[in-house]
């Protein structure tokens, strides 16, 4: 293999993984702050897709609006799923807010086959993310460069939110203590209202970039990308905001460097992340960086 | 007044709800003829299943009676997954007590749902399941559509006859069996006419990203891309492929043909090649044109492959049972196999050794976001 096939590889590698690492931002954050895992996470992506699908193929509306559109519902949607599911379940053992959410999960896949079809739809991809350059040999897809950008742009607005205001104050806090934040006067319900929103508006990012990356959306598209992002955000120790982006980018640039140096072992591809997270959790159950979690 | 349009109502009424009663007896002798399908209608090869009942309810709705008694289908979803497809036959069997069954899209769920019909001795007819494995050895499994060792060797021929590949690299789904047959049997083919397969590199149904895949093979110089797996990857593959500079021609399958191949697949897919089972303009019996005319006033839709092979599974099962004058298992069965020159919808169809129709192929072009017809492969 020469300079430019690896440099190429590398690059497809930093493409996926920075994908994987925008959608594992929201997960640890959910769980950084209220130590939910929460399961949904893929399945809520896959319905701010279908949000974006139809303000742009149905409606007929600019792509742009459209994604402003489609993040605020989904970001609505966890309010109400944290609303409906994860309130009444608040002081119950973290099992069954475990149980909960993947509950929450299917119920959002099989809805997402009655009310959608479960047939691929396909998604929009605006013409200037459409385009391949060629640098010395290795092409690279504008799309891939935009990828790694949002993930910047929204790792360092979580980070503004949580050190910089109010809101994010009130956030870390209830990660260290609900009980005593309760007794400060604060209200719970809404800090982690917001936490939901806010993850779920992540998710929402993460999924329409995935969306136009792979133009194909169907109910049960969130599956892997957030089965993917579960490992990136554990690798990288979950509840770590900078952790999950290291996690995702190992993730994505081992799972294609295998494929392309092991090519007949491709298939096992999934099968190979989750073995990562079985040995990560059996030698350093913290994830790489450690326990530097939100609070 | 009043009184007389409330009588006049009540009457009416009263008689709609007497109607069932009295119609079988009027026309129609004996109970239903239960037929079970079993189908994706969800999950990633749901095109697949849903085009194929379309197809199936059409017939159903122009031929709805045989030996005089009324055709019943029940549906079950198989939901794009071999353990719920044989859950799928099971249930059709046992509870819905089916006399013949439909199904299903896939070869690797075929075969998950035909190792039960086989022992329960009910027949079954596939529409689309085109590894040969799926009727070996099986004496109550049949299909309407011809076999991958037929499909591969015809993919090879074109390839290397007609587009002048000399060399192939191939990406292969290896989660499904239809695939990885199809594949081999592909490079055999090839091979043996003189040609030869430079790389060959796998993925797995449900995958994204083939950016790894696709950057090893311009390494290997090919100048055919072959694709022998179902839409919704060929598709993705065909966008990344383009993506990443690599501008070869195409050459997929029959498990490509579907609307969203094109949606999905957009710019990447013009001048793609495939085989199929069906093109309109290549269709020629008197049912297709019947059929193709009633699909096009009730459900305003152009007949595709999918359709055509699910309507052919209906009506060559009808017309097995017609000349069984029995609904059993075994006499339906014999009649089966007895299917010499029938007039179906994708073409003249019989039913040869194990079960297989033999059958021509035709070649289809993707242009101007369309499936286009070029030209038709003869079984030799």
């Amino acid at each position: 293999m020469d300079l430019s096939l690896f440099l190429q590889q590398l690059l497809n590698g930093i493409s996926l993984g920075s994908l994987y690492a925008l959608i594992a931002i929201g997960y640890t954050m959910v769980y950084g702050i209220i130590r939910l895992i929460n399961f949904a996470h893929g399945d809520i992506l896959m319905v701010s897709t279908y949000f974006a699908y139809f303000g742009i193929s149905v409606y007929a509306l600019p792509w742009w609006l459209s994604v402003i559109i489609a993040i605020l519902l989904t970001a609505l949607l966890g309010i109400l799923i944290d609303l409906g599911a994860y309130r009444p379940v608040r002081h119950a053992p973290r099992i069954s807010a475990l149980i909960t959410a993947i509950g929450v999960s299917f119920l959002l896949e099989n809805l997402g086959l009655v009310v959608f079809g479960g047939r691929p739809k396909a998604f929009y991809r605006p013409d200037f993310l459409d385009k391949t350059y060629e640098l010395g040999g290795v092409h690279v897809f504008s799309l891939s460069i935009w990828v790694p950008l949002v993930t910047a742009l929204l790792l360092a607005l979580v980070f503004l939110l949580l050190y910089r205001t109010r809101v994010g104050a009130a956030m870390r806090a209830v990660a260290k203590d609900m009980e005593m934040v309760q007794l400060m006067g604060i209200d719970v319900n809404r800090v982690i209202s917001l936490t939901f929103a806010v993850g779920s508006a992540l998710a929402a990012a993460g999924g329409i970039m995935w969306a136009m990356k792979y133009p194909q959306i169907n109910p049960l598209m969130g599956i892997l990308p957030g089965l993917k992002a579960f490992v990136a955000a554990v690798i990288g120790g979950i509840g770590n905001i900078h952790g999950a982006v290291l996690g995702g980018l190992l993730l994505g640039t081992t799972e294609i460097l295998l494929v392309a140096f092991l090519p007949s072992l491709a298939g096992y591809r999934d099968a190979f992340a989750f073995v990562l997270l079985i040995l990560i959790l059996l030698f350093r159950p913290t994830g790489l960086a450690g326990k530097d979690t939100i609070g | 007044m009043q009184h007389k349009i409330i009588w006049l109502a009540a009457v009416s009424v009263f008689f709609c709800i007497c109607l069932p009663f009295f119609l079988p007896s009027l026309s129609l002798a004996g109970e239903p003829i239960r037929i079970g399908v079993y189908l994706p209608m969800t999950g990633p090869v749901a095109a697949f299943g849903q085009m194929e009942w379309a197809g199936i309810q059409a017939a159903h709705q122009m031929r709805p009676t045989v030996l005089g008694r009324q055709v019943e289908l029940v549906l079950v979803d198989e939901k794009s997954d071999r353990i719920e497809a044989a859950n799928a036959v099971s249930r059709l069997l046992k509870k819905e007590k089916v006399q013949a069954i439909i199904g299903s899209a896939t070869s690797s769920n075929t075969m998950a749902g035909a190792a039960l019909s086989e022992k329960a001795k009910i027949p079954m007819v596939s529409p689309t399941a085109t590894l040969p494995l799926v009727t070996q050895n099986k004496k109550y499994v049949f299909r309407v559509c011809f076999i991958d060792s037929f499909q591969g060797e015809a993919a090879a021929r074109f390839a290397y006859q007609n587009l002048g590949a000399r060399r192939v690299a191939v990406i292969v789904d290896r989660a499904q069996d239809y695939c990885v047959g199809l594949a081999s049997y592909f490079k055999k083919a090839f091979t043996r006419l003189g040609g030869k397969v430079v790389s060959m590199a796998y993925c797995q149904t449900g995958d994204q990203d083939f950016s790894a895949q696709l950057t090893s093979i311009p390494a290997s110089q090919p100048d055919l891309l072959y694709l022998p797996n179902y839409y919704a990857e060929d598709a993705l593959i065909a966008r990344q492929a383009r993506e990443l500079n690599l501008n070869i021609p195409i050459l997929s399958a029959d498990g490509a043909q579907a609307p969203e191949l094109i949606k999905i697949g957009g710019k990447a897919v013009e001048g793609l090649y495939l085989l199929a089972h069906f093109a309109p303009e290549g269709a020629a019996t008197p049912l297709a044109k019947e059929f193709m005319k009633f699909f096009k006033k009730t459900r305003h839709e152009e007949t595709s492959g999918f359709h055509a092979l699910g309507a052919d599974a209906y009506f060559v099962l009808l017309d097995a049972i017609k000349r069984a004058g029995r609904t059993d298992g075994d006499a339906i069965r014999t009649a089966l196999a007895s299917t010499r020159g029938f007039g179906g919808v994708s073409g003249v169809i019989k039913i040869g050794p194990d079960g297989n129709a033999v059958k021509s192929a035709v070649i289809l072009q993707v242009n101007g976001g369309q499936f286009r017809y070029l030209t038709i492969v003869k079984p030799w």
